[in-house]
């Protein structure tokens, strides 16, 4: 805890990098996620064969996944980033297609029928009732790749994990235990900004605050 | 003013053996309630769904007012047309104000007009403004969700509503309540109103004019009258249940039976009931006062006297056709 407090520029960086990193998975995650998804609730067959391919990448250990893309993306964060959009696809794509079905098919027969167009009714419909189901998602995504982004120090990625490796090899216990401390704080954060994020977008929430 | 024509329809789903809608043929007037009846398949809710073109016939032309409606933008087409659903589809996370302004919205109504059709048509289904406004759907009851819809369907002023089964999932009571109000609505609004149902009850309370439609054909369209005294075939005898005596004459007015008062005739003290009664009013005065003759009255002129054999009479038109 002390390493925290004593190296607080050092930290800071590694803190940033991991949050570059965890940012950029997410960004890049969601944006192939939705089109997936969006596919996946058009065309059912679809749905077995993605689901099981992102599910078996799933299973796969995290460090042989980055050390099998590293010819393909270099030594650097990008292989790191790659690796956990994968991951993190099949917590996404899942979510949001459950979501997606969740929705009640009156609703949407009603907004077709009301001459909403597809835009119209994508925005003004399915995104704000899918919202809070697709939000828990990106937080459990955002929990993995805080998690993965640790082994990025390995690959030459920086961020938390440097802390812990640096540690390990040099039996320096105040840094590896300052590292699980830092990435174990920046998980929580994350997780209680989102759980709020979710809360706040859930339509049934504004029913508790008014009957309140 | 909104008639709406079905010239040769026809609809044939992607691997169904027969077509859902088969030659679809007929004209529901501008400002009548026409009823669809049919058992669950006979393509009632598709017929219903290609006027706002949530279904394309395969074959076949629908003009709204003499234009196309193939023609027309299917978005444009549907903002003129007030659709009500059996889940009522309220939008679960807009309030009920929200919910009505969809179709204003969607028609650049501008905002204070918007606020105020809200409040009008609130007050029009009975749910006040104040208290309603800012509920969420979730919040409301069944029926007053229905309630909801109806104003919803209603904010953009269409002149045509479809109605597809309305209250299939409404409670009995709060149903009749319902089906009271879209008469008095209709009494006020004079909307074209093309209404689904399966329930017999319903469509002879509410139709100027029954569709009668089995395996995708209509079988009879014609008003509730007709339909119980002439039914074209045993199907619809069956459906409407035209065996039931006691539902017929309770469509039936005095004055389609009775015999004219005979000038001679000393009116002794038979009970009386007023011509615009139905016949099942007399046949319930006859029971209970166990008088032989009603004396039937204009205002306070007596005009015609009525018996059982009358009434007998009325009844036996409806007998079963061969």
């Amino acid at each position: 805890m002390g390493y925290l407090f004593s190296h607080p520029e050092e930290v800071l960086t590694l803190l940033l990098q991991h949050l570059r990193m965890t940012g950029i998975t997410l960004v890049v995650a969601i944006a192939v996620a939705v089109p997936i998804s969006i596919l996946v609730t058009r065309i059912r067959w679809l749905s077995i064969p993605i689901m099981g391919t992102l599910g078996i990448l799933y299973t796969i250990p995290s460090l042989a996944l980055i050390i099998f893309l590293v010819p393909f993306f270099g030594l650097n964060a990008t292989s790191v980033i790659v690796a956990m959009v994968l991951y993190t696809q099949v917590i996404l794509v899942r979510n949001l297609t459950v979501g997606l079905d969740g929705i009640n098919p009156a609703v949407l027969e009603a907004a077709r029928g009301m001459g909403m167009s597809v835009w119209q009714r994508w925005w003004r419909v399915q995104v704000p009732l899918v919202l809070p189901v697709f939000i828990a998602g990106v937080r459990i995504a955002a929990v993995v790749s805080i998690a993965i982004a640790t082994i990025g120090a390995k690959f030459n990625a920086g961020g938390l994990g440097k802390l812990l490796f640096d540690g390990i090899q040099t039996n320096r216990y105040d840094k590896i235990v300052a590292g699980s401390i830092a990435v174990a704080i920046l998980a929580f954060a994350v997780n209680a900004l989102l759980l709020w994020l979710e809360k706040r977008s859930n339509p049934a929430r504004r029913l508790e605050k008014q009957a309140a | 003013m909104s008639a709406i024509q079905f010239e040769e329809v026809s609809l044939k789903f992607v691997g169904m053996s027969r077509p859902a809608v088969n030659r679809v043929t007929c004209q529901v007037n501008s400002g009548e309630i026409v009823v669809i009846l049919g058992p669950s398949g006979c393509g009632k809710t598709t017929l219903l769904k290609m006027v706002n073109r949530l279904y394309e016939p395969t074959v076949g032309n629908i003009f709204l007012d003499g234009s196309n409606i193939s023609k027309l933008k299917a978005t444009k087409l549907r903002q003129q047309i007030g659709y009500v659903i059996q889940q009522s589809g309220l939008f679960p996370h807009m309030t009920v104000a929200d919910n009505i302004a969809v179709v204003p919205k969607l028609l650049n109504w501008p905002n204070p007009q918007i606020q105020s059709r809200i409040d009008e048509l609130l007050a029009l289904v009975k749910l006040p403004p104040e208290e309603f406004r800012h509920r969420y759907p979730a919040q409301l009851s069944g029926g007053q969700q229905q309630r909801v819809g109806i104003a919803r369907a209603l904010a953009g002023n269409p002149q045509i509503m479809l109605m597809d089964e309305p209250f299939g999932a409404i409670d009995a009571i709060t149903r009749t309540a319902l089906q009271d109000e879209i008469l008095r609505l209709q009494q006020q609004l004079k909307k074209t109103i093309l209404f689904v149902s399966h329930d017999v009850e319903e469509a002879l309370r509410l139709a100027d004019r029954i569709l009668v439609m089995d395996r995708g054909e209509v079988v009879q369209f014609d008003t509730p009258f007709n339909l119980l005294t002439q039914p074209a075939n045993n199907f619809v005898y069956d459906l409407l249940g035209a065996n039931d005596m006691v539902r017929q004459l309770g469509l039936l007015r005095v004055s389609s039976a009775m015999t004219d008062f005979p000038p001679s005739y000393s009116n002794g003290h038979n009970p009386t009931l007023s011509q615009n009664d139905s016949l099942r009013d007399a046949l319930s005065l006859i029971l209970r006062t166990g008088a032989p003759t009603l004396t039937v009255m204009e205002e306070d002129t007596p005009v015609g006297l009525l018996t059982l054999d009358h009434i007998r009479a009325c009844a036996v038109l409806g007998e079963e056709v061969t």
